[in-house]
């Protein structure tokens, strides 16, 4: 289909902007740019129409069951999205006198008080825009902890080797070297290694808890203990917070200091792949080091502050605002009854799904699984030649956007599930249908699969040509 | 079965090595460049840095995979084979050709393997 | 309340009954009784109706201003009616990071489309999917500037100071110094600036126009960097590009800045963008996603997710970056915009920005105390003096609909857009003049 650029037609404009009513200014020649950019001009037709093929040439959560997993992709309320676009949200200055954005700073202080309850923290930053952000954050304030204990010798941060490669790439921009533990038979962290890995220079540990296997390691508070003997601080990635939500929290089970992913757990929707928003919560010994600034009420009147200690900004302004204003509309609807459900709802459907397929697919671990669960495809593709990416593209001819594929690393041909809990039993039914369909034509004809998909709007992309010789804009005059 | 030269020198992970006056050249070996896949790029050091024997200098890129490759030797990089910055697929379609690096002024060495114990390796780590 | 679960209580019962299982709390049986939580200290869950009351009113609390002459960072530009019928769309709004190319070619052909047109306004060769907001990329752009003899950043003291704090946070964890260059006439003193460079400052940041609206002497400050080594980093107001100098023709290495502008409203501060784009020779560089155009199975044109070695989930802590999820919607957001509004339009968004704001400013300068604080040319904000209490200033307009300028050091920053027509700046003149006078 063609690219914007390609629908371009000299001369070609909307009629947007009025002319303008005070004198032009002329600046200095040497200021100016020497040719407009190659923009592309088109009617508002044509460009609705663009937009438009695109759109049907995208699958969201909208489209069909989406059990790609470690995202969670769940069902994004509509409301939510009406009252994000209220204008008493959207047409507010950050920079506005306190005295003019009391509403603003209420939605702040709400949601971290919310938030705080529900992951056993007693503060938060709103700032971190995404997951990763959140992270980085979270490991500044365990840096900054230690340097104010003059404990500089502590430069190492722990990560199980079935972490999100976020997790290393965020210890190392913090300031911190990755040791990396090894799991244990079950899945979960290898208790032994841990012990080994702890020392006087270790900094803290990183963990989420369901693990990316989609297994509760129900030896966290010796994990936590260990790492707190040993002088370290604990952090939880909340990116499996979607299955434990109102049953279990991170401060108690040891953590220190936790981000949540608004756009996982909390029904924001991921936009194609943002905006997020990753708040960091901490145990009140770790508040004065947050990012400035903070909401705080004093007399009836919510105002920010910077705090004593704080570790300076991570984004400019209150971070993802309209994010926020959606994930309070989701926890104000669900309430003290609807959060513990909806987890539940997540790991009964997953548990559900994992039933279906377990006589005929090889789990990575044979055990009852939280909100997600993860298959290897070893034996199939030992078998038949088919491997994980094979019965992925398949998936796609059905409707169904497939599950995470070769994650965790240390799963080989890994397919990593997670239905979330906005799927009704017969969507379930329908996608274990399809997976032992896909089956079935791997076992009678494998071969076949490796030319999955058949009928999306595309084949398989040649994503070695892209990388060997990327072609990263449009080139302007050249034959595409 | 990969292809190995009987006139190189190799590494247990899957370098190869010549010398010749004094200087040493470090390629990967048919077997790394099969189970890399498709190489797409390729992060040289530049000359005059240093190498340490056991230690990485470079990472090949495949489309989903980063490896590492390690020095055989100790000593400095007199050059690097500029050619594969632009066709990393050079290393996929001739490896022996394909050097990575040279160095010089070599004062430390790995073990090295003759091509017959490097076809064990291989073969070991294939079963 | 709800949970936006379909299933019945009875489904619910007959699939834990399929699991062996009694209750949803057995779905709970490994975690130590000891943690478990009894109850949550959270309020009831509400209806839809009212929720959407309890949020209506929490909106309503906050005073929106019917002339915005307040900038700083983030900007109130007109947003034209196509830009947010196209981003409503929910395939675009509730998809995933476009891993599987197949079913996603709308969001990142999308993403190609930004990434050239980024290309086009800052003159460069290369752009990401964008980063979190301007100054983020700011902080991304002086890492990918460090090599082994070479750390140290040096940034115009004229940069947006929220710029400077993020660059400041991240740069400290990673142990790279940072050297803020002198400021004079709300301006960057280029032989100042030289001063501060050294044998292992990696690069300097510098943003043109600047926190005070003023135009930068961008090509002596690149001179003088390039001169040493030294790579320049330079951050846009993205409307600005419309019609000024760009970043590629300055010779600036890397150009980031903050996307807002760009169809995007206000929203007390996001979600906005970053905008990041460089040199071909940086391209690996480059933190992010990035997508490229390649062909399918049947050799037709399509787009996929590429260079993606660099990334953290394939790098791990060997990755330059962490980024994982970006803010591809807004970006989408900023593609449309600008496709929207075409050459033409982009450029007179900025033409009548900084006319605006030269007529303000003139008017301004009629009442004693308001005077200019630099005699360099600006573009679309300007700073002046203020004869009394910035603060009650202010207050005094906010009956009359008016968001003043932002009191800052040295006065009040004032910024004008296309959308402050010459009758809403007379009528902030006007009364200005009466606070002054009472």
């Amino acid at each position: 289909m063609k690219l914007l650029f390609e629908r371009s037609r000299s001369g070609r404009t909307e009629s947007l902007l009025p002319p303008c009513d005070v004198p032009l200014v002329e600046f200095d020649a040497g200021s100016l740019r020497a040719a407009p950019p190659r923009l592309p001009e088109i009617s508002e037709v044509d460009l609705g129409r663009h937009y438009t093929e695109l759109a049907k040439q995208t699958h969201g959560v909208n489209d069909g069951f989406y059990p790609l997993g470690s995202c969670t992709m769940k069902y994004n309320p509509r409301v939510n999205e009406e009252m994000a676009a209220l204008p008493g949200f959207t047409d507010i200055h950050p920079l506005q006198p306190t005295g003019t954005v009391q509403g603003c700073l209420e939605v702040l202080a709400k949601t971290e008080t919310m938030l705080c309850e529900i992951t056993g923290m007693d503060g938060m930053t709103l700032q971190p825009a995404a997951g990763a952000h959140g992270e980085y954050t979270g490991l500044l304030l365990i840096r900054r902890y230690h340097q104010s204990r003059g404990d500089t010798a502590r430069t190492k941060i722990i990560v199980p080797d079935s972490a999100h490669g976020t997790n290393p790439a965020s210890a190392v921009m913090a300031g911190f070297t990755v040791v990396s533990v090894p799991s244990n038979a079950e899945g979960g962290v290898d208790l032994d290694a841990l012990r080994a890995a702890v020392g006087p220079d270790t900094a803290g540990l990183m963990l989420t808890n369901p693990n990316t296997l989609g297994l509760f390691d129900p030896n966290i508070l010796e994990i936590t203990r260990i790492v707190h003997e040993a002088g370290g601080l604990c952090y939880y990635d909340g990116a499996n917070l979607n299955a434990i939500m109102g049953h279990v929290r991170p401060g108690d089970m040891g953590f220190d200091c936790v981000h949540v992913n608004l756009h996982k757990t909390f029904s924001t929707p991921h936009g194609g792949g943002g905006p997020g928003s990753g708040p960091v919560g901490c145990k009140a010994f770790l508040a004065d080091f947050l990012p400035a600034p903070r909401v705080d009420c004093k007399d009836g009147q919510y105002r920010l502050y910077t705090p004593a200690r704080s570790l300076g900004r991570v984004r400019t302004f209150q971070g993802n605002f309209l994010v926020v204003v959606r994930a309070l509309t989701y926890l104000l609807t669900l309430g003290k009854q609807g959060i513990p459900e909806a987890s539940a709802g997540a790991v009964l459907n997953a548990n559900y799904l994992m039933h279906k397929l377990a006589g005929a697919y090889q789990m990575a671990y044979d055990t009852p699984c939280m909100h997600e669960f993860v298959m290897t495809l070893e034996p199939l593709k030992a078998e038949t030649g088919v491997s994980a990416m094979d019965v992925a593209k398949r998936m796609l001819d059905f409707g169904i956007h497939p599950p995470t594929m070769y994650f965790p690393l240390i799963v080989h041909e890994a397919l990593m599930v997670e239905p979330t809990e906005t799927e009704s039993p017969e969507t379930l039914d329908e996608a274990a249908e399809i997976f032992l369909r896909i089956l079935d034509e791997a076992k009678a004809d494998g071969a076949s699969l490796h030319s999955a998909p058949r009928d999306c709007p595309i084949g398989r992309p040649d994503e070695v040509r892209a990388a060997r010789t990327p072609v990263l804009r449009y080139e302007f005059g050249v034959a595409q | 079965m990969s292809n190995i030269p009987e006139e190189l020198k190799y590494t247990k992970s899957h370098e190869w090595v010549k010398e010749e006056d004094g200087v040493i050249t470090v390629g990967l070996t048919d077997y790394a460049q099969s189970a890399l896949g498709d190489i797409v790029f390729i992060n040289l050091p530049e000359e005059g840095d240093d190498v340490t024997a056991g230690q990485a200098f470079s990472d090949v890129e495949s489309v989903k995979a980063v490896s590492d490759v390690f020095s055989p030797v100790t000593g400095k990089v007199a050059a690097i084979n500029e050619e594969l910055l632009d066709n990393p697929a050079l290393v996929n379609e001739d490896p022996y050709e394909a050097w990575l690096i040279k160095v010089e002024e070599v004062s430390d060495t790995e073990e090295l393997m003759d091509a017959a114990a490097y076809g064990q390796v291989c073969a070991a780590e294939e079963a | 309340m709800g949970s936006y679960i379909p299933a019945t209580g009875e489904e619910r019962s007959r699939m834990l009954a399929e699991l062996g299982l009694q209750s949803a709390d057995d779905l709970y049986a490994v975690v130590p009784e000891q943690v478990r939580v009894k109850e949550l200290d959270l309020p009831d869950g509400l209806s839809e109706m009212e929720v959407r009351r309890k949020m209506t009113a929490l909106a309503d609390q906050n005073t929106r201003f019917s002339s915005v002459f307040r900038g700083a960072g983030a900007y109130r530009h007109y947003i034209p009616s196509i830009v947010k019928t196209v981003t409503s769309k929910e395939e675009f709004v509730t998809a995933y990071t476009p891993y599987q190319a197949e079913i996603s070619q709308g969001v990142l052909q999308s993403i190609f489309e930004y990434q050239t047109q980024m290309c086009e306004l800052t003159g460069m060769d290369v752009s990401n999917a964008s980063v979190y907001d301007g100054a983020v990329a700011a902080a991304e752009a002086v890492f990918m500037c460090q090599e082994r003899r070479r750390s140290g950043v040096v940034v115009c003291g004229t940069a947006d100071p929220q710029v400077l704090e993020v660059v400041q946070t991240y740069c400290e964890s990673r142990s790279v110094p940072v050297t803020v260059a002198p400021v004079q006439d709300c301006a960057t003193d280029p032989a100042a600036l030289e001063a501060a460079l050294t044998a292992t400052t990696a690069c300097v940041y510098v943003q043109s126009p600047n926190y005070y609206g003023v135009l930068e002497d961008v090509d002596a400050i690149v001179a003088a960097a390039h001169a040493k080594g030294i790579k320049v980093i330079m951050g846009a107001n993205p409307i600005s590009l419309g019609l000024l100098k760009t970043p590629g023709e300055y010779g600036a290495d890397i150009a980031v800045g903050e996307g807002q502008p760009l169809g995007l409203p206000l929203s007390f501060g996001g979600p906005y963008l970053g905008y990041m784009t460089c040199r071909r020779e940086l391209m690996r560089k480059l933190p992010g996603r990035i997508v490229g155009q390649t062909t399918d199975a049947d050799g037709n044109r399509c787009f996929v997710l590429t260079l993606q070695a660099r990334e953290q989930h394939i790098r791990r802590e060997k990755a330059s970056s962490n980024i994982c999820s970006n803010e591809a919607l807004c970006a989408m957001t900023a593609s449309v915009y600008l496709a929207a509004m075409g050459p033409a339009g982009l450029r007179r968004a900025a033409e009548n920005s900084a006319a605006h704001a030269h007529y303000l400013a003139a008017e301004l300068a009629k009442i004693p105390g308001f005077g200019l604080r630099s005699t360099k040319p600006f573009f679309h904000e300007f700073l002046t003096g203020c004869p009394i209490d910035p603060d009650a200033l202010c207050r005094a307009l906010e009956p009359d609909g008016i968001l003043a300028g932002l009191p800052v050091e040295g006065g009040i920053l004032w910024c004008c857009t296309e959308l402050n027509s010459r009758e809403e700046i007379d009528t902030l003149v006007k009364r200005i003049r009466e606070v002054c006078a009472q």
